[in-house]
């Protein structure tokens, strides 16, 4: 059974139609890749499944229950976490406090240590910048706080939104690095990229979306090697 | 009266500015919304001290306790009914909106209560105290206390308890708070609680000390306490202390030694210099532009 399974999903955005009756699966332990260009709709998705936007039309359910009724900030709770497009760590608050933050529904203190000490040995940096404000870190250091941030509240599932935008290569490499880790580490994976190239490079299957669409489905190597995919998105 | 004499009076008068400041600023730092209904919550506060002594006849500590009840509850209900549905709204309909409960909770208290000024007795016992020829009645001194102690209690609430975080992060980013699994409706309403009932205590001490409360005993102090927190540096807790205590001092030396109808223009004519020096505010914090 599909552990995250999203069926005619419809979007508006006041009268225009973002996402026109999108479906698709997400499987325990695999890692998803959703491409597409600028404007295709996929931060739109995320947001609807976490609950930040309303959905016209569809459903989405998680381990069996209706996400489109769940209040957002009772997803989290639920196993799934989101690392949010250009981060959106908090900006005045340390390193430490933005962390802690990310364990706000869990109450033993000792489990939440125990996954900020593993989160510290993923992320060195992250240690060593504790007591600073987060809104001092540099573009990748952020990137890695906002995961720190969502493993934090130990997901099963973590939806990451553009986790390359605006990073020098080798924070890009460094950051899909962690991906992989955090996929091998038991945690399934939604990856939105616009870096399809790098997403399919990790991900098991893909599904490619073009204004508010999915157009193409399947196995992540197979699309890479897809002639009209080359020709979109991987610049061949 | 002697120099010394005059600045007392500043700090009796300034601590409740600060006090009214703190609830006001504190809704603006969480919240990002003025408040302007927040003088008259003061005054309901003051109206249910004056009703629950006078003709229910409890004690002081008890008519305080309903004070703050009441005025946490009709912060909570407005912010419900009024606020809520403006939240993606633009800031100049949410500041209209506020005015519009302000005057509505003036109307309401004018149908009640007419617009006589009812005669109220101090909450607050305690004797004066005075030290040679200086003299600081009790109330000042209770209100100091009370003031200091919200001060600090109110800091150490945001910065150390997991709500006071969970208030600067949806204060920070609203749709970011709610996937750490923070109730933004929630934290929201909890912040205009505590508000109200910072808004109920300044009532409590205001009307203890002038005596009296009528349907715009709020107005003015409450635009005062606005200056006071944005002269302080609005959203800054300490700003509102400090802003409050300068507001008071400036007021009363200036109606001391320059002129009793001219003071209010000073105190507007200090705010008016400081904010073309510091925009922020004394205290205030600039904050970046994000890129």
């Amino acid at each position: 059974m599909a552990m995250l399974k999203v069926e005619n999903l419809e979007v508006y955005y006041g009268m225009i139609k973002a996402i026109k009756g999108v479906s698709f699966e997400v499987n325990e332990g695999e890692v998803i890749a959703l491409i597409g260009a600028n404007g295709a709709g996929k931060t739109t998705i995320l947001h609807t499944i976490t609950g930040l936007i309303g959905a016209k039309a569809g459903n989405i359910e998680f381990q069996g229950k209706n996400l489109l009724k769940t209040p957002a900030h009772k997803i989290v709770s639920m196993g799934m976490a989101h690392v949010p497009e250009g981060r959106r760590i908090f900006q005045e608050l340390t390193v430490l406090e933005n962390l802690k933050l990310g364990a706000y529904t869990r109450s033993s203190k000792s489990e939440i240590d125990e996954t900020l000490k593993m989160i510290y040995s993923k992320f060195p940096r992250l240690e060593e910048r504790k007591e600073q404000i987060a809104g001092t870190l540099s573009g990748g250091e952020q990137q890695m706080l906002a995961m720190g941030r969502a493993l934090m509240s130990h997901p099963k599932i973590i939806l990451m939104d553009e986790p390359s935008m605006g990073l020098s290569p080798l924070y890009v490499n460094e950051i899909f690095k962690i991906i992989e880790e955090i996929s091998s580490s038991g945690t399934t994976v939604l990856l939105v990229e616009q870096n399809a190239k790098k997403a399919l490079s990790i991900a098991d299957r893909a599904y490619v979306l073009e204004t508010g669409n999915i157009v193409l489905e399947g196995k992540a190597k197979d699309i890479i090697n897809d002639d009209s995919i080359k020709k979109a998105y991987l610049g061949e | 009266m002697g120099f010394i004499q005059q600045l007392i009076n500043g700090l009796e008068l300034g601590n409740i500015y600060a006090l009214m400041a703190l609830g006001y600023t504190m809704v603006y730092g969480i919240a990002k919304m003025l408040n302007f209904a927040h003088g008259d919550i003061i005054m309901v506060g003051a109206y249910t001290l004056s009703l629950v002594m006078t003709n229910v006849g409890m004690p002081p500590i008890i008519a305080i306790l309903a004070s703050v009840v009441v005025c946490s509850i009709l912060g909570v209900v407005i912010e419900k009914i009024a606020y809520k549905p403006l939240r993606n709204a633009s800031p100049l309909t949410v500041l209209i909106t506020a005015i519009g409960v302000s005057y509505f909770l003036q109307s309401v208290a004018l149908l009640i209560f007419g617009s006589n000024k009812r005669k109220v007795e101090s909450a607050i016992t305690m004797q004066g105290i005075s030290i040679g020829s200086l003299e600081l009645t009790g109330v000042s001194v209770v209100t100091l206390g009370v003031t200091l102690i919200i001060m600090i209690g109110l800091t150490l609430f945001i910065k150390k308890t997991k709500l006071g975080k969970a208030m600067l992060a949806v204060s920070e980013d609203k749709g970011a708070a709610q996937l750490m699994g923070i109730n933004v409706n929630q934290t929201i309403s909890i912040t205009f609680a505590i508000g109200s009932a910072l808004a109920a205590i300044a009532g409590v001490l205001f009307v203890s000390s002038y005596g009296f409360v009528g349907p715009y005993t709020g107005a003015l102090p409450g635009i005062k306490a606005f200056v006071a927190a944005v002269l302080g540096g609005i959203g800054s807790i300490p700003g509102a202390m400090l802003g409050g205590i300068l507001l008071g001092i400036i007021e009363s030396l200036s109606k001391a030694y320059i002129s009793t109808n001219l003071a209010d223009a000073i105190v507007f004519g200090v705010l008016i210099i400081v904010l073309l020096v510091k925009p922020s505010g004394l205290l205030g914090k600039v904050r970046m532009d994000k890129v």
